[in-house]
Parts: structure tokens; C-alpha cells; sequence
């Protein structure tokens, strides 16, 4: 591990210096002495067997740990002095961590324990096992224990990122409320249950927090395995997804740049998490019934019979029969099917207008749009980001819906966006295209022109001038890729 | 040979020994019917003769149980269970008091109530069509009727606030654990059953599938029957909590894991769209290569593998510029067939998940004496050389001279080509009336 900055080394100090007064006076003053040893030192061994299993289960991401049930129900059974004292257990955890961790981890729990159990005892809790008669009233004082149990961490830690440097001040709309909120409910979830092992203490003894931890280990375990797969299948997904653009060397990954694209258009339209992720979804499956369509048409340059076009039309439809049977593409299925529907009613399959396009389907036209433009394709360099969103503009309300656009050009403007660069194809490769392209160069018009197929003259320069007519096409074809 | 490939080669021997395992068909209809007497039995005893004894505790119980049971989850498997309604009934059946106030039921009426609360719970499933697997319901059902028949006689014994108060304990455990062990057998009994594949297979996959969510169930029953003795009813919700975790955690996992299943059964498609490969190849390929797995007695997690790399075997086609004719390897030069399983291999590992499925569509052109110093190819690879052949040179067909015909020119290749073992395995799958299917 690299050195520790000056100051996070003093922080670790200063609350390990803070821990340590902590026992000192609680040894000397006396309140210790009333605590029952046995209990204390069950509950210690208890405390790191659950954060050792916790960090053995754990994939290490959450950073909330199942043994702060021990440490509240230390709070309830040995008072605050004696929670302090299993704080100290959690530097012995089992797992490989340097001193100067162990030091901040035992140190946090000595102080956040203390803490709860002199706001548990100021609220009226009292120590010891809690008789029948104290419910429900006792969950009043423990609660108060619980939420500065859990402040106190925060504090501790966030302190702790800050002499870091890793922790950076960002205006509140921009911090991503949601994981922090989970986080801390889940950790205050868990310490609820500290109560619970302490009124079932006399009955069972230590037994009570394997028994309730044991079903909370195997969740955690269920949780990482689903997490994993998770990740298995988006990975899976992507790679199929790229499979198929593995045909044309200058469409390859396209479907990862739209998905992002829709995904950061979702964003700024402030959906919810999970209808990101169903764009994403969407973008990145938009283009799979292309595969349905013959190679030579898709490469072809110049003009394409009605057959040929006829052919590229049905791309949507194959697509969407394609991943029509799997369920969690929802929404994601109509914008497969619609990707290439026009506001003005001019596009195919069915030819909707306006508000009757799905959403997806507005969404990930634009996404799609976008990515061409700003790629390189074989007959033409790549756009620039501010020459494609001022196309773009151009033709919203006609092609593209408004909102959509703007959405996008927000986005960009915030996070920025990667053109991708392309390391230019085998030269063969090259001079197969380079024979190819004067034919497009003979202004193919617009609408019958093959998918991804924008004539050369449709580059930004000409843009400015006389080309204007020109253009239309380009944005046309392109959203026909 | 190398160590990888001997582990697959020795079940030629024992495949044999393995029919003679083989679960007989009359252990669903036996437990379902058991299941019933039970339930029916001790409904009509209690009713009628001893009355249900506190009724708020049994109200109590028998709504957790309905409420669990609707809140079943089917696990990755086809396997259905419910949690919270199983450890309910447990922990109704391990009662000893009610914070100091004795318990009065017997253990016919846990069985009572326990059967209508599940009745209650599956009714709104049953009326919306999805009806639960009656075997998997009726297991439920029975586990708890073995603990309230084995548990009630033996805690009369025990003084729950003595200094043997742990023995309750302990009894508690071990009655779990062997009830679970004989619910996981009964549970592979059905499986290997409707599966057609080895007994001793299902026991360790059901063993293996189950010992997670057991575990958490058999703890909060035990916990649930303490915080009732220790604090009484009011605590029960609160005990269930950690539960209710684990369920939630369960659920999302079999979720996701039927959406990958899905997700790759769909996407394994576009070479059929893309004109690569015959409508419906991989799914055949990977239905037939499912019930050889099975027949030859391949594990889940074996089976699982072979299923992904079955529909995704013909996915390097993609790379190819133009489809081959038909889209049948068989036809294919041996150079062709393994540049294609080359880049198939290379597009699955792409994942960087997949890498045991990527190795057998790497090596599912090799003929199965193996080909160079890497030994002969693992059987999954074997059992897909076959399957694809065999469906590449049918097809759609169903006649039943073409598929004898077709077996016929396999079993003359299998000298060099293909593994004989895997090829009558094949001739026993398509004997059978139906073939065998995975609900999952």
C-alpha cells in the first residue's frame, strides 16, 4: 500500500487518541466494574467472528457489516463503556488489513459504541438484559442509540475520505442520493437487530446472534451471487452485441457508444435507475436485426434497388422478433421495433407520428443518429460533437423529437463524448472502400440511399454553404443505419 | 490423458450401474398423495374431535404461512420454495411456550394449519393459472408434518429454563438438518424422475441447491420459536426480518438467472435470422444435448454449461462473410468447421464470464480420439458434436426412417468421429415418447 498523506495519518491519530481516552476513563472511573465479564467477552469473540464471515462473504463493496448488530446489542447487555471494549475486537478481525486501518476501524467502533450507549442510557435505556416488561418502550432510547451509532460512522468515515483527498465537496443535486440512502438504511436495519439478540441473550446466550445472523449472511451471499450474475449478463449481452457488428469493421461499436448515448439521454430526463438501464438496453440491441440483412446490401455503395431497401426496412421488425421473448427488455422492445420512426410520419415500419412513437423509440432514434454522425464510416470522417447536435437541431420536430435532442445536448455538454477512434482498417481493407467510394460521390438522393451510406458531399463544410439539401440526406441515411 | 479429461471418461462404466439408480416414477404421485392424507387427516381430526386449541396464536401462524406461501420464489432449477411459509410452520411446530404461557396444540393441528394456510396462500396463484409443482408443495407440506410428529412427543422431555436448556436446542438443529436431508432426497427423487438422469446425481445438485436458503430457513424457525418463548407473539414479525432479506436476495438471483437463460436462448437466434443456420437448430441442438447430458448423468451446473454452449455453438458463423451452404457444419471441411469454433470460442470469451462454455465450442469440431497432445475433448464438447450433427443431417423431421437412417451413419463413424457412449445415449433420448424438458 502506498504511504498514508500527512493528514489522514493525524486523523487516524486523533480519533484513535479519542478511543483510547474513552476506555481509559471508563476503566478508571469505574462503570466498567459493573459490566459482566463473561457477557463483554462473548460478545467480542461474537463481534469478530460475524465481521470476519462478513468480509470472508462479502465481495468488499458495501462496506456495511452484519457485526454492528453485536456492537448494539453490546450496547443494550454491557452499557456504554462495554460497548466501547468490543469496539476494540474489530482490530482483530481476520482479514488482510494494515495496522493503520485496523487502528481507524477499531478506534470508529470504541467511539461510535460509546456514543450510542451514552445516548441509549440518557434516554432512559437501562443495561442489562431488558425483561418482558420494557416492550415496546425500549425501542424508543434504542433507536436514538441506533441512529447515533450510524451517524457516528458516517462522520468517522467521511472524515476519513476527506484527509484522503478521495472525497470531494459536489453540489447536492449532483450526489447520487439513492446508494447513500440504501447504504445507511441497510446498516441501520442491521443494528436493529442488536435489540433483538439482546432480549433473547438470557434465553439462548450467544446462540441468538448466530441465529440471526446466519439467515442475514446467507441474503448477503445470495446478494453477491446475483450481483455477479448481474454482471455475467450484461457482459454476455454486450459480446453478442458485438459479435454482430464484427461484419463491418466500421460499425463496430456502435451498439455500445448508442446504448451510452441513450442511457446518458435517459439520465438527463431524469428517469428512474431502472428505466436507464431498460434504454441502455435499447440502444444496444437497436441494430441486431441487421444481421437478418445480406452483407452485400449493407455494404453496398450508390444507389439501392426497392428490393435492397425493401430489405433494410425490415431490420427493426427482425430485431424486435429477434429479443422479443426476453422479459425484461419491456419497454426496450418498441424502441427496438420504432428506432426508425420519423415525428413527421415518414418512417417505417408502421409510419407513426409524433406522440405516436414510443418513447424508447424517440430516444434511441436520437442515440443512434448521433453515434453515426460523430463515427467515421467508409465513405466519410468523422463529424465533430457540435457539428452532429447542430444537425440534430436542425432537424428536430421533422425527424427527431425536441425533447430528446435537447436532452442530449445537455448531456454532452455536462459529461462530454468520446469520439472513437478508429485505428484505420487493413489496407486491403482500404482499398477495397477507397474503390468504392467515387460512386458515392455522385450525389445519391435522398431516401433510396442504402443504410449508413452518406454521400461524401455531405460533410460539415459543405454544410455552411450550398450543400444544405445535400445534408437532409445525410441526417436521413444515417438514420437509416 | 490428461487429469481434466479422465473425470469425464470413467462414467462410461458407469452408466450401467447408474440405470439401475434410476428413481422410479411413483415418487411424485406417492408424496402428493401422503401429502393429502396428511393433511386431510389431521383437518378432520382436529375439527372434529379436539377443536383448534388458541385460536389467536393459530390465526397467527396460519396467516404467516398463507402470506409466505404466496410469496413462493422459484429458484434457479424449476425449484419452488417459500421461505418464510416454511420457516412459519416450522417454528409454529418447534413452539414451547408463549412468553411463560404453555402451548396447548397438538401436532395434528399444526398439520392443519399449516395445510390451509397454504391452501390460502397458493389459492390466488391457482386462480391467475400459475398453479404451484404439486410435488414441490407437497414436500413442504410433509417436512413440516414429520417435524410437529418427531418434535412434540421428544420437547415434553426437556426443561427449556434448566441447566439443560441447550439440549432444546440441539434438538432443534438436528431435527432440521435430517428433515432437510430427507426433503432434498425426496426433492431428487422427483427430479431425477422427470429429468431421466442418475439418482445419485440429483441428490448432490439438490443437496447443493438447497443448503443455502435451508440453512437460513432452519435458523429463523428455531429463532422465531425462541423470541415467541422469550418476548411472545408480538416479536414474530420482527424475528422474520432477516428472512425476509434472504427471500428478497433469493428472488432477485433466480431472476436474473432466468433472464440470462432467456437473454442467450434469444440472442443464440440471430444466426438463424442472419440466415446462418436452420430455423430452430440451436434449440434442437440444445434440447438434444440436454437430454444426453442427463442420460450420461451430468451434474446441474455440467448441464447448465452445456445448454449455453449448445445454443451458442454455431455463433462464430457470424465472422464468416458469407453463410455456409444450409448452415451444416457436418458438411463443412474439418478447417472450416474449427476456424468457426475458433472464433466462436473467441466471441464467448469475450464475456470474460463464460470461459468453461468458450472451451467446450472451442473443441466441439474435434473428433472425440481428440486431436494433437490435448486428449480427447471434454464431453460436453463430444455430446455437441453429436447433437449438432445429428440435427444438422434431420433437421425438422420427425420421420422416423430418416432418424434411424441418420443414427445409422453416425454409430458407422464411430471409430474416429464420433463417441460411441454419446451416440447411444442419443438413440436412448429418441426412443422416448417425449423428450425430456427443463422448466426453468
Amino acid at each position: 500500500m502506498r504511504a498514508l498523506p500527512v493528514a489522514a495519518r493525524l486523523y487516524v491519530g486523533l480519533v484513535a487518541l479519542g478511543a483510547a481516552t474513552v476506555i481509559l476513563l471508563g476503566v478508571l472511573l469505574g462503570p466498567i466494574a459493573e459490566v459482566d465479564l463473561d457477557t463483554l467477552l462473548l460478545l467480542a469473540i461474537l463481534f469478530v467472528i460475524a465481521e470476519s464471515i462478513a468480509t470472508m462473504v462479502d465481495s468488499g463493496k458495501t462496506g456495511i457489516s452484519p457485526a454492528s448488530a453485536a456492537s448494539l446489542a453490546a450496547v443494550v447487555l454491557v452499557g456504554p463503556v462495554g460497548a466501547a471494549v468490543v469496539g476494540i475486537a474489530s482490530g482483530l478481525v481476520i482479514r488482510r488489513q494494515d495496522l493503520v486501518k485496523r487502528l481507524f476501524n477499531g478506534a470508529q467502533f470504541v467511539v461510535a459504541g460509546y456514543a450510542s450507549g451514552t445516548v441509549f442510557q440518557l434516554f432512559g435505556g437501562r443495561m442489562g438484559v431488558p425483561d418482558p416488561g420494557a416492550f415496546p418502550w425500549i425501542i424508543l432510547p434504542f433507536t436514538g442509540a441506533v441512529l447515533t451509532f450510524s451517524l457516528c460512522n458516517t462522520l468517522l468515515m467521511t472524515g476519513l475520505m476527506w484527509s484522503l483527498g478521495e472525497l470531494r465537496l459536489r453540489r447536492p443535486r449532483h450526489v447520487r442520493w439513492r446508494p447513500l440512502a440504501t447504504l445507511e438504511l441497510s446498516s441501520i436495519g442491521y443494528a436493529m437487530l442488536g435489540l433483538f439478540i439482546a432480549a433473547i441473550w438470557d434465553a439462548v446466550g450467544p446462540f441468538a446472534v448466530l441465529l440471526v445472523l446466519l439467515p442475514l449472511f446467507i441474503a448477503r451471499w445470495a446478494f453477491d451471487q446475483y450481483v455477479f450474475q448481474q454482471r455475467a449478463h450484461d457482459a454476455t449481452l454486450a459480446a453478442l452485441c458485438q459479435a454482430v457488428e464484427t461484419k463491418d469493421y466500421y460499425t463496430r461499436g456502435h451498439c455500445m457508444r448508442v446504448a451510452k448515448a441513450a442511457a446518458m439521454i435517459a439520465e438527463e430526463l431524469g428517469m428512474s435507475a431502472e428505466r436507464v438501464q431498460t434504454m441502455r438496453y435499447a440502444g444496444m440491441l437497436h441494430d441486431i436485426g441487421k444481421l437478418g440483412v445480406p452483407t452485400k446490401i449493407l455494404q453496398k455503395a450508390g444507389k439501392l434497388t426497392e428490393e435492397e431497401f425493401a430489405a433494410i426496412q425490415l431490420h427493426p421488425m427482425r430485431g424486435y422478433e429477434i429479443v422479443r421473448e426476453i422479459d425484461f427488455l419491456d419497454e426496450a422492445l418498441v424502441g427496438i421495433l420504432h428506432h426508425h420512426e420519423r415525428m413527421d410520419g415518414g418512417g417505417y415500419p408502421m409510419g407513426l407520428a409524433g406522440e405516436d412513437i414510443p418513447e424508447a423509440a424517440r430516444l434511441v432514434s436520437v442515440a443512434d443518429v448521433f453515434d453515426c454522425l460523430t463515427s467515421t464510416r467508409s465513405y466519410r470522417t468523422a463529424w465533430s460533437a457540435e457539428d452532429a447536435i447542430a444537425e440534430l437541431r436542425r432537424c428536430a420536430g421533422t425527424q427527431f423529437d425536441p425533447r430528446m435532442v435537447e436532452a442530449l445536448v445537455r448531456a454532452v455538454e455536462r459529461e462530454g463524448w468520446e469520439v472513437p477512434d478508429l485505428v484505420e482498417p487493413l489496407s486491403e481493407e482500404c482499398e477495397a472502400r477507397a474503390a468504392r467510394t467515387p460512386q458515392n460521390g455522385t450525389g445519391a438522393r435522398t431516401g433510396e440511399a442504402p443504410a449508413d451510406v452518406v454521400p461524401a458531399g455531405a460533410e460539415p463544410a459543405a454544410q455552411n454553404g450550398a450543400g444544405a439539401d445535400v445534408t437532409v440526406g445525410a441526417v436521413e441515411e444515417a438514420a437509416g443505419s | 490423458m490428461t487429469n481434466s479429461t479422465s473425470t469425464a471418461l470413467p462414467r462410461r462404466t458407469g452408466g450401467a450401474h447408474g440405470r439401475q439408480w434410476r428413481a422410479v416414477g411413483w415418487t411424485r404421485p406417492l408424496l402428493i398423495g401422503a401429502a393429502l392424507a396428511a393433511a386431510a387427516g389431521s383437518l378432520l381430526w382436529t375439527a372434529a374431535v379436539s377443536g383448534f386449541e388458541q385460536p389467536r396464536i393459530t390465526l397467527a401462524f396460519g396467516v404467516l404461512v398463507a402470506v409466505g406461501e404466496f410469496a413462493r420464489i422459484t429458484l434457479p432449477g424449476g425449484r419452488e420454495v417459500a421461505p418464510v411459509a416454511a420457516a412459519s410452520a416450522m417454528s409454529y411446530a418447534f413452539l414451547f411456550t408463549i412468553a411463560g404461557e404453555p402451548v396447548l396444540h397438538s401436532g395434528l393441528q399444526v398439520v392443519a394449519v399449516v395445510a390451509v394456510g397454504m391452501a390460502l396462500g397458493e389459492l390466488p396463484h391457482i386462480m391467475v393459472g400459475r398453479p404451484p409443482q404439486w410435488g414441490d408443495l407437497a414436500r413442504r407440506m410433509l417436512s413440516v408434518a414429520v417435524i410437529a410428529l418427531l418434535f412434540k412427543p421428544l420437547v415434553a422431555l426437556v426443561d427449556l429454563d434448566g441447566p439443560l436448556w441447550w439440549m432444546a436446542l440441539v434438538l432443534m438443529a438436528v431435527i432440521v438438518v435430517v428433515v432437510w436431508a430427507a426433503d432434498s432426497v425426496a426433492a431428487a427423487a422427483i427430479r431425477a424422475d422427470r429429468l431421466r438422469t442418475r439418482f445419485v446425481v440429483t441428490v448432490r445438485d439438490e443437496m447443493r441447491a438447497q443448503v443455502a436458503i435451508g440453512m437460513a430457513v432452519g435458523a429463523s424457525a428455531i429463532l422465531m420459536a425462541l423470541s415467541v418463548h422469550v418476548m411472545g407473539l408480538t416479536t414474530l414479525l420482527v424475528f422474520i426480518a432477516p428472512l425476509l432479506v434472504t427471500e428478497v436476495a433469493f428472488r432477485r438471483y433466480a431472476q436474473i438467472r432466468r433472464t440470462y437463460l432467456q437473454t442467450v436462448r434469444a440472442l443464440s437466434r440471430v444466426t438463424e435470422v442472419g440466415g446462418y443456420v436452420e430455423p430452430g437448430h440451436s434449440r434442437r441442438v440444445s434440447r438434444l444435448a440436454q437430454g444426453i447430458g442427463c442420460e450420461l448423468g451430468m451434474s446441474e451446473s455440467e448441464l447448465l454449461e452445456l445448454e449455453y454452449a449448445a445454443l451458442m455453438h454455431d455463433i462464430g458463423q457470424l465472422s464468416l462473410r458469407d453463410p455456409i451452404p444450409s448452415g451444416a457444419t457436418v458438411l463443412a471441411s474439418p478447417r472450416e468447421q474449427s476456424s468457426i469454433a475458433e472464433l466462436g470460442s473467441a466471441i464467448i470469451r469475450e464475456t470474460g464470464v463464460l470461459d468453461g462454455v468458450a472451451e467446450l465450442v472451442r473443441r466441439q469440431w474435434e473428433p472425440y480420439t481428440g486431436d494433437g497432445d490435448a486428449g480427447p475433448p471434454p464431453l460436453g464438447s463430444r455430446i455437441i458434436k453429436v447433437a449438432n450433427a445429428f440435427d444438422d443431417l434431420v433437421g425438422d423431421s420427425t420421420d422416423r426412417d430418416r432418424v434411424e437412417a441418420v443414427l445409422q451413419r453416425l454409430r458407422m463413424d464411430t471409430g474416429h468421429e464420433y463417441d460411441p457412449m454419446v451416440v447411444e445415449a442419443l438413440a436412448t433420448v429418441l426412443q422416448r415418447p417425449h423428450p425430456s424438458r427443463r422448466d426453468d
